[in-house]
């Protein structure tokens, strides 16, 4: 028989620690689905999302009874769709953010990724009127979210892109500003971009992928916390040991579920995505893990290296629980998802510039900031050009998604609900890049080598 | 195929009985039980085979869970998947 202290063990860390799968993610090629008639395009797309995807939620709900390990999200991912829209005579891509909402609301998904475009070395036919349509696109959908990938360590960044980015994100928290700018919130400017993540809003389904594929990304910040709680004072390399050791536990999880949903839709399984990934709930926060290693609060001096530390043992400890491991992978710093960076941003603590540092040893990127309203659309611009440099540099993927807070101004709040959570405006270096973002142009690639 | 019966909350009686009432009713046999108290709770673990479960296991899942309600404790049946892939390498 299984040990007891296990099973309770286990169940603790389920009832107790906020153990969940964050997300079953299935991803869908829609390469076949291109046609020169967008409607033709349209149809081929829902018949086919419906098709792969009718007993994704069904399945995912029986294997968490089954198992007793709640799974948050069923959701889908689906081909960049500028890479369809390409093949139109006729572009109006707000079609296909329409048809993907259709799909995901008959197949009962919380969310599906791919309203996006790679524009990391230039635009290619489809490209530019996709991002354009972004803005609209959100403001008439729900869960339909949206990426942009503009850099690239082996392609330098687009700055063109980059210029564009800003003014689009302006422009969908301005269309969606009757719903606390909401629209922000299901679009991320990458550099870098996995083409197998199934976290949201960045999940789309690269062009290397399998038609069909299972991804999973598993959470469990508070099982981490609750763990270096119990072992007290102890040095960083024991701490470091604590979380590679419980970093395997949830992974395993991860993994169990990834191949159970696998067999029972008989899809491929792709990877685990070994993300910590809070969200507002308290006892689920990457901020508190940070504070319970010793720091009074997150963004004091020492986050970046605490944060270090958890990022590599968190990798560590999952890398031997998969078989395949991919994604983003690592822990992640949602502002307005993380219920200890919300407080820690409330009190002052934490400011964009810690973020950023943070980022250049994490996970992802400056992820659900709220900024103020007025931001004009080049600091925007400059900010993703920050960040995807950090990305290109560091051979990693960085993102950018912020929320301008239109008509709101520092220390005011936005509130999205759910899992988006919500959190106060947080107060941006004013002074002008305006003139290196006219630039444009291309920011040339990275040295690989004499790294320093 | 194999189950984890767990059971905690408070002591009182035919904790036991009830549980096992459940299981039998559904044609799962009870191949292992061990009970503690911890920290004033009661504790139960069962072992159960389900390979001849007359409904299909989310539903028992289901029935276990209400049967703790009515009985103001926690009651859970899981898949011992769950407990291998997590502990055993």
């Amino acid at each position: 028989m299984i040990n007891t202290k296990d099973i309770l063990e286990t169940i603790r860390m389920i009832q107790d620690e906020n153990l969940d799968i964050r997300t079953i993610t299935m991803g869908i090629s829609l390469l076949d689905c291109c046609d020169s008639d967008i409607g033709r395009a349209c149809n081929k797309i829902y018949d086919k999302i419906t098709a792969y995807a009718k007993n994704l939620v069904k399945t995912g709900e029986d294997i968490e009874k089954e198992y007793g390990i709640p799974i948050i999200n069923k959701r889908i991912a689906v081909t960049p769709i500028a890479m369809v829209l390409a093949a139109c005579e006729k572009k109006d891509p707000v079609r296909f953010a329409i048809t993907l909402e259709k799909a995901a609301q008959a197949c009962g998904v919380n969310f599906v990724g791919g309203y996006s475009a790679l524009v990391h070395k230039g635009f290619s036919p489809g490209d530019r009127e996709l991002i354009e349509s972004i803005p609209e696109a959100l403001s008439v959908t729900d869960h339909v979210c949206s990426s942009v990938n503009v850099g690239s360590t082996k392609s330098g960044i687009n700055m063109d892109a980059v210029a564009l980015m800003g003014q689009i994100i302006r422009k969908t928290a301005e269309l969606t500003a009757d719903r606390d700018c909401i629209g922000c919130a299901k679009l991320v400017v990458f550099c870098n971009a996995p083409e197998d993540n199934p976290f949201m809003a960045g999940a789309f389904h690269g062009a290397g992928e399998p038609d069909c594929v299972i991804n999973v990304g598993v959470s469990g910040p508070g099982v981490v916390r609750a763990a270096l709680a119990k072992a007290g004072d102890c040095d960083l390399t024991q701490v470091a040991d604590i979380i590679k050791k419980t970093a395997f536990k949830i992974t395993r999880m991860g993994q169990l579920v990834a191949r159970e949903a696998s067999r029972r839709l008989g899809v491929p399984f792709g990877i685990v995505d070994l993300s910590l990934a809070p969200t507002p709930a308290v006892g689920d926060s990457v901020a508190h893990i940070l504070e319970e290693m010793g720091l009074e609060c997150c963004g004091a001096h020492g986050t970046t290296a605490a944060l270090a530390l958890l990022n590599d043992a968190v990798k560590k400890g999952g890398v031997m629980a998969s078989s395949h491991v991919g994604g983003l992978s690592g822990a992640f710093i949602p502002v307005t998802e993380d219920a200890g960076m919300i407080e820690a941003a409330r009190k002052g603590c934490l400011s964009i510039e810690k973020l950023e540092a943070m980022t250049a040893v994490c996970s992802v990127g400056l992820d659900m900031i709220n900024i103020p309203g007025d931001t004009p659309a080049e600091v925007i611009a400059a900010i993703i050009a920050d960040e995807a440099a950090i990305g290109m540099v560091n051979s990693k993927t960085t993102a950018v998604r912020l929320i301008p807070a239109i008509g709101k101004k520092v220390g005011e709040e936005l509130s999205f609900g759910g899992l988006l959570g919500g959190g106060p405006v947080m107060p941006l270096n004013t002074w002008s890049p305006a003139r290196f973002i006219a630039r444009g142009g291309r920011i040339p690639a990275p040295m690989q080598s004499l790294k320093n | 195929m194999r189950a984890v019966v767990t059971v905690i909350g408070k002591d009182t009686v035919g904790i036991l009985a009830k549980v096992s009432a459940a299981c039998a009713k559904y044609n799962n046999n009870i191949l292992e039980v061990t009970q503690s108290i911890l920290q004033d709770l009661f504790v139960m673990i069962m072992m159960i085979d389900i390979s001849n479960c007359t409904i299909p296991f989310t539903e028992f899942a289901d029935e276990m869970a209400a049967l703790g309600e009515e009985m103001g404790l926690q009651v859970r049946a899981m898949h011992e998947d769950i407990f291998n892939s997590m502990h055993r390498i």
